[in-house]
């Protein structure tokens, strides 16, 4: 029901509104749903609206274990 | 009673079965029924026309001028044919800036020059204001026959190279509106494809522009011909960076977007790699790659197969409507 | 993240779950509820290696297109056939819907009135504000994540007194729908994929009833194929263990009180009521509606329009088995023969979330072998 992206913070101007970096494109991006989000911030965009700022330390965290069962995968195949 | 809608020209299973049904079922004319890009006419000519209706005219990487050039000379090209001649034909809606008839103008010289094709007939009509959209235009190519699509040679093994990205064009057009809130450096890939000429006097065996409806479409197409099923591997299919955010932004599969310089060869396995050093060797077809085969380990005959990054197998269908962006 | 994506990480995981209904003893039917894991599942080809494992995955009610009534999107098609000099603005998803009237893309529009496809919400209010004098209606449709963006186009419409700014709104609550779901007790699921981004909104907690009072277990997702694993696997832990619970599985996106900036916006704009979804008929509080300090933005009442018709699917259609996880869609005799991508009968096979275009386009059970 609800496609978002992941997008890093760009730029905020005067007004609120922000621009967000995806993929090298640059997306419009209403900020006024998270206004705790500062510039360098990664959000969840859903139809040109952030709805959540993620969290980096999480995000880590799923790498990590990501990386481990890639590895423990091909340890396994070895 | 029956009216046409916008679903029936986007080239979806609805405008090949009104291309099958309806206009070759009038004609009863077997060289019509070959439904190539173009076609090869007694005397080693072939032949072929297309028209071209752009929203907006003008675009990065091109304009109407230039695709009306480029793109039926790609079609002679696909069939095994040397372009060599245009007709140009326009429809002007009245009102229309005069600039920027001029610059369409100037942009089909300059791309006839570039394709070695000569404009040598043509025809300009007016509407009314509202009648039509600034300009659309019509072309038809003559070409010399240097070789046919040899379709029933294709034998399992043999392998599909796509010349290079996909999606740049439809995206540069989408962007060029200004709608979704997008930007990128995206450019149409609009190009003429005469550095493929030299692949059919090597060998190749199947040749198709990747245009309206995508590569999936175009593969679906060949599939449904071939004894064996096509599989195609997710992560060997070259995307360009803005294609991959807009897609996942927009929710559009680059798979079904349209090019305007890109093509896939049916290559002979044992001349894949030469064709592949041959096409990265040219400044358009660098990032050439060979993204799938003929095979008989998965599917059935007249399928296409579409392994995913994540290991898993998916059957692509033609594309069935007008690409949209979605929230859902 | 294209670690979530690495075929040696996923085959981990597959074997895992797979080794997980081992021990279970029996196939687990889970329910992703989200249209967008539908799609994520079928376009990644994890539902046929999910079924080698063991896991049979059902389709939920999570696709707006599909479970708006009739009667609004014919409201939608009669605002822009029958007034001139307007632009009706939409999701390119709710377009393709056919109705008795055809479709939004098949309808000739009024003299100078026009169909707009939009991506944000906010483009539409800023064709209202682009053209004072000529109204712009959204065909506001969503869930929890949706809708916090369409109430903020009503609130600042109302702040910058734009009187031709309207909605005609489709409004829907996920957790009402799930209760209407279990207590149909037509489909038996032993686990459900909750949402990922109407959980951004609605955080963790309105899902919790699911396990206290049904017993079921249940993870929140992200979209990559991985995600979806983390989810499965973390479901068939709880069946194991026998403590059902909702797992958090989406943190690096989502934390678990959701977003309340966004419900405090949804709240102050509009107010639930009982609403009607197509398949699964009438459900309490499961609908959102304008509050009556901002019904002046109303589409309906403002050009008149009738919504609430009775929810009349064409002939022979199975959606709302479909929609209700009763019957997949090749269960359904017009799938695939009379009802097809390009000549839909029923908003499954219109929606690019409807369980029935994703089965026909990307479904290899339907033909391959694999």
């Amino acid at each position: 029901m609800c496609l978002a992206i992941p997008a890093r913070i760009t730029r905020i101007d005067e007004s609120g509104q922000g621009t967000a970096s995806y993929i090298g494109s640059e997306v419009k991006v209403n900020l006024s749903l998270v206004p705790q989000a500062k510039r360098g911030d990664w959000v969840i965009i859903h139809a040109g609206f952030a709805i959540s700022v993620m969290n980096a330390r999480e995000a880590r965290e799923t790498l990590r274990l990501f990386k481990e069962l890639a590895a423990a995968s091909r340890d396994e195949r070895a | 009673m029956t009216k046409i809608s916008l679903e029936l020209g986007s080239g979806g299973r609805l405008m090949r079965e009104f291309i099958a049904g309806k206009i070759v079922a009038s004609f009863g004319e077997p060289l019509l029924g070959e439904l190539g890009d173009a076609v090869h006419l007694p005397g080693g000519i072939a032949f072929t026309t297309d028209s071209y209706v752009v929203d907006p005219i003008v675009f990065p990487g091109g304009d109407i001028g230039r695709l009306a050039v480029n793109g039926t000379v790609n079609d002679l090209v696909v069939s095994g044919a040397e372009p060599r001649f245009l007709s140009l034909a326009l429809i002007l809606e009245e009102g229309l800036d005069a600039d920027l008839l001029d610059r369409v103008l100037r942009s089909v010289r300059a791309a006839a020059r570039t394709a070695g094709v000569r404009v040598v007939t043509g025809d300009t009509k007016v509407v009314r204001r509202g009648q039509g959209d600034k300009i659309y235009i019509n072309t038809a190519g003559l070409g010399r026959s240097i070789a046919h699509p040899r379709l029933s040679k294709v034998r399992r093994g043999d392998k599909v190279i796509l010349t290079g990205t996909l999606g740049d064009h439809s995206l540069a057009v989408m962007l060029a509106r200004g709608d979704y809130g997008l930007r990128s450096s995206v450019r149409s890939d609009c190009a003429p494809l005469l550095f493929l000429l030299p692949l059919w006097r090597t060998g190749a065996l199947w040749m198709r522009d990747v245009t309206r409806g995508g590569l999936a479409t175009v593969l679906f197409e060949l599939a449904e011909r071939l004894p064996h099923p096509l599989l195609i591997e997710e992560d060997r299919i070259p995307l360009s960076r803005p294609v991959r955010a807009a897609s996942g932004l927009l929710g559009i599969d680059p798979l079904y977007m349209a090019c305007e310089g890109k093509a896939v060869v049916i290559a002979p396995k044992a001349r894949a790699g030469a064709f592949l050093r041959r096409l990265r060797g040219h400044p358009l077809g660098r990032q050439a790659a060979v993204i799938g085969e003929v095979q008989d380990e998965v599917g059935h005959p007249g399928e296409l197969l579409l392994r995913t990054t994540a290991g898993g197998l998916r059957l692509l269908e033609p594309l069935t409507s007008e690409l949209l962006p979605r929230i859902c | 993240m294209k670690e979530l994506r690495d075929p040696a990480a996923l085959r981990r995981l597959l074997g895992e779950i797979e080794g997980q209904v081992r021990g279970i003893g029996r196939a687990p039917r889970l329910m992703e509820v989200c249209g967008t894991h539908t799609m994520a599942l079928f376009k990644s080809g994890l539902t046929p290696l999910l079924a080698r494992a063991g896991v049979e995955m059902v389709s939920g009610p999570g696709c707006p297109v599909c479970i708006t009534p009739n009667g609004i999107h014919e409201a939608a098609i009669a605002v822009l056939t029958g007034i001139e000099n307007l632009t009706l603005a939409a999701f390119g998803d709710m377009t393709r819907v056919p109705t008795r009237k055809g479709s939004l893309q098949t309808a000739i529009p009024a003299r100078g009135s026009r169909l707009r496809i939009v991506y944000s919400p906010e483009e539409a209010l800023d064709e209202a504000r682009r053209a004072p004098d000529r109204p712009v209606v959204f065909f506001g449709a969503g869930f929890e994540t949706t809708i916090p963006a369409i109430a903020y186009t009503v609130r600042r419409a109302a702040e910058e007194r734009l009187r031709n700014y309207a909605v005609l709104p489709a409004l829907w609550l996920v957790p009402p729908a799930l209760r209407a779901v279990l207590e149909g007790g037509k489909v038996a699921v032993d686990g459900f994929i909750y949402p990922g981004h109407v959980s951004a909104v609605i955080g963790v907690e309105p899902y919790e009833f699911v396990a206290r009072e049904f017993g079921v277990p249940g993870a929140v997702a992200g979209f990559e194929p991985g995600d979806i694993l983390l989810a499965v696997r973390s479901i068939l832990d709880q069946m194991a263990e026998g403590k059902p619970r909702v797992a958090l599985e989406y943190s690096r996106a989502i934390g678990r009180d959701g977003n309340a900036v966004a419900r405090a916006l949804m709240a102050e704009i509009f107010e639930p009521y009982d609403a009607s979804w197509r398949g699964l008929g009438k459900i309490p509080g499961s609908g959102l509606r304008f509050r009556a300090a901002f019904a002046g933005f109303d589409a309906g009442p403002r050009f008149g329009l009738e919504t609430a018709g009775p929810d009349r699917d064409l002939d022979g259609c199975r959606c709302g088995e479909v929609l209700r996880g009763v019957i997949r869609p090749e269960g359904c005799r017009l799938f695939g023969k009379k009802c097809l991508p390009d000549s839909p009968l029923g908003p499954c096979m219109v929606s690019y979330e409807g369980a029935c275009l994703i089965h026909f386009k990307y479904g290899t059970e339907r033909r391959a072998r694999v």
